[in-house]
């Protein structure tokens, strides 16, 4: 499964979000309706799905799915 | 498998009583405190349900370790009382900001460090239960405490929070609130003292560590399960 698929996936079944809302520009917050916690969860989601710790730092600037994405790619968890 | 329950202060007092209600009622018990010889003592007496944490809960780095290190070795923590606690007590004229800053310290940053260090585990697993020891002095204030009686106050302003932030989680914070216990505590105290304390309970007696370890049960169960963010005062009427 592409890192793609993965993020959506996990961020569908954190927020409970219909898997078209889900878009690379999307907010978190803004668009798909979650709460300071809610993205504390999907950071929680994210660096046990891909077995990683994301900063306090980095994780506030995670706002977007496009964000999420270019930022594991970074970390060269694709391969 | 048996739940576990982390209890600060679990050596002495109201703490050990907890725990010790805890293990009777079939929870596992991870018991911190800084007295050492005291948790070894508390731990003979309490068998393999308790285990014991040299923990000194205001040292940030220690209460990360410790809780990664509980985690791992007991699994995941259900319940997490944060009974810990001390008191200098003084007029404020004669206190000292090392003992304002010592009593904040250990009964309200090492709650507050307590519950950081636990929340991501809580969160993870969808179901925790926290329960913070304040004080009916949170209520009424007492003369010669006022650092004992901020991080009373503290406490209920902590738990009223948390309990909103983690409501949508199944996360519940509660707090209670002893009136006059019989502790090692109180036990410092004259006996004209005591006298004077019990003669304004409106129940007419102090209260046993047994009468604040069966709230803190209660809180931590299911059966409460749908009561977070209160504060339950154990006090024989007092503050009622």
């Amino acid at each position: 499964m592409s890192l793609e698929s993965r993020v959506t996936e996990i961020i569908i079944d954190k927020l409970g979000v219909k898997p078209e809302q889900v878009t690379v520009e999307a907010q978190f917050d803004t668009d798909l309706g979650a709460d300071s916690i809610d993205q504390y969860e999907l950071i929680m989601g994210f660096e046990d799905a891909f077995g990683l710790r994301i900063d306090e730092d980095e994780a506030t600037q995670l706002t977007t799915v496009g964000k999420v994405i270019e930022y594991l790619r970074a970390k060269d968890l694709d391969k | 498998m048996k739940r576990l329950a982390v209890v600060t202060g679990a050596a002495r007092g109201i703490g050990y009583s907890i725990s010790e209600k805890l293990v009777r009622s079939g929870w596992s018990v991870a018991g911190c405190d800084v007295l050492k010889d005291d948790l070894s003592t508390a731990s003979d007496k309490l068998g393999d349900s308790f285990s014991p944490w040299v923990l000194d809960i205001t040292d940030e780095n220690a209460v990360q370790e410790t809780a990664g290190r509980i985690e791992n070795e007991l699994g995941p923590v259900f319940g997490l009382v944060n009974n810990a606690g001390i008191t200098r007590d003084g007029l404020i004229m004669r206190m000292e900001k090392k003992d304002w800053d010592l009593v904040l310290n250990v009964n309200l940053t090492g709650a507050f460090l307590m519950c950081r260090a636990f929340s991501r585990g809580m969160l993870r697993q969808k179901k925790g239960s926290i329960v913070n020891i304040s004080s009916v002095v949170a209520l009424l204030g007492a003369p010669g405490q006022v650092n004992y009686v901020s991080t009373k106050a503290g406490l209920l302003g902590l738990t009223r929070s948390l309990s909103r932030e983690f409501a949508a989680r199944n996360i519940r914070v509660n707090a209670v609130a002893p009136g006059f216990i019989e502790t090692e505590m109180t036990r410092e105290l004259s006996e004209k003292i005591r006298e004077d304390y019990a003669s304004r309970v409106p129940m007419k007696r102090m209260g046993q560590p047994e009468n604040i370890s069966d709230a803190v049960r209660f809180l931590l169960d299911d059966v409460s399960s749908y009561i977070t963010g209160v504060v339950l005062p154990v006090d024989g009427g007092l503050t009622t």
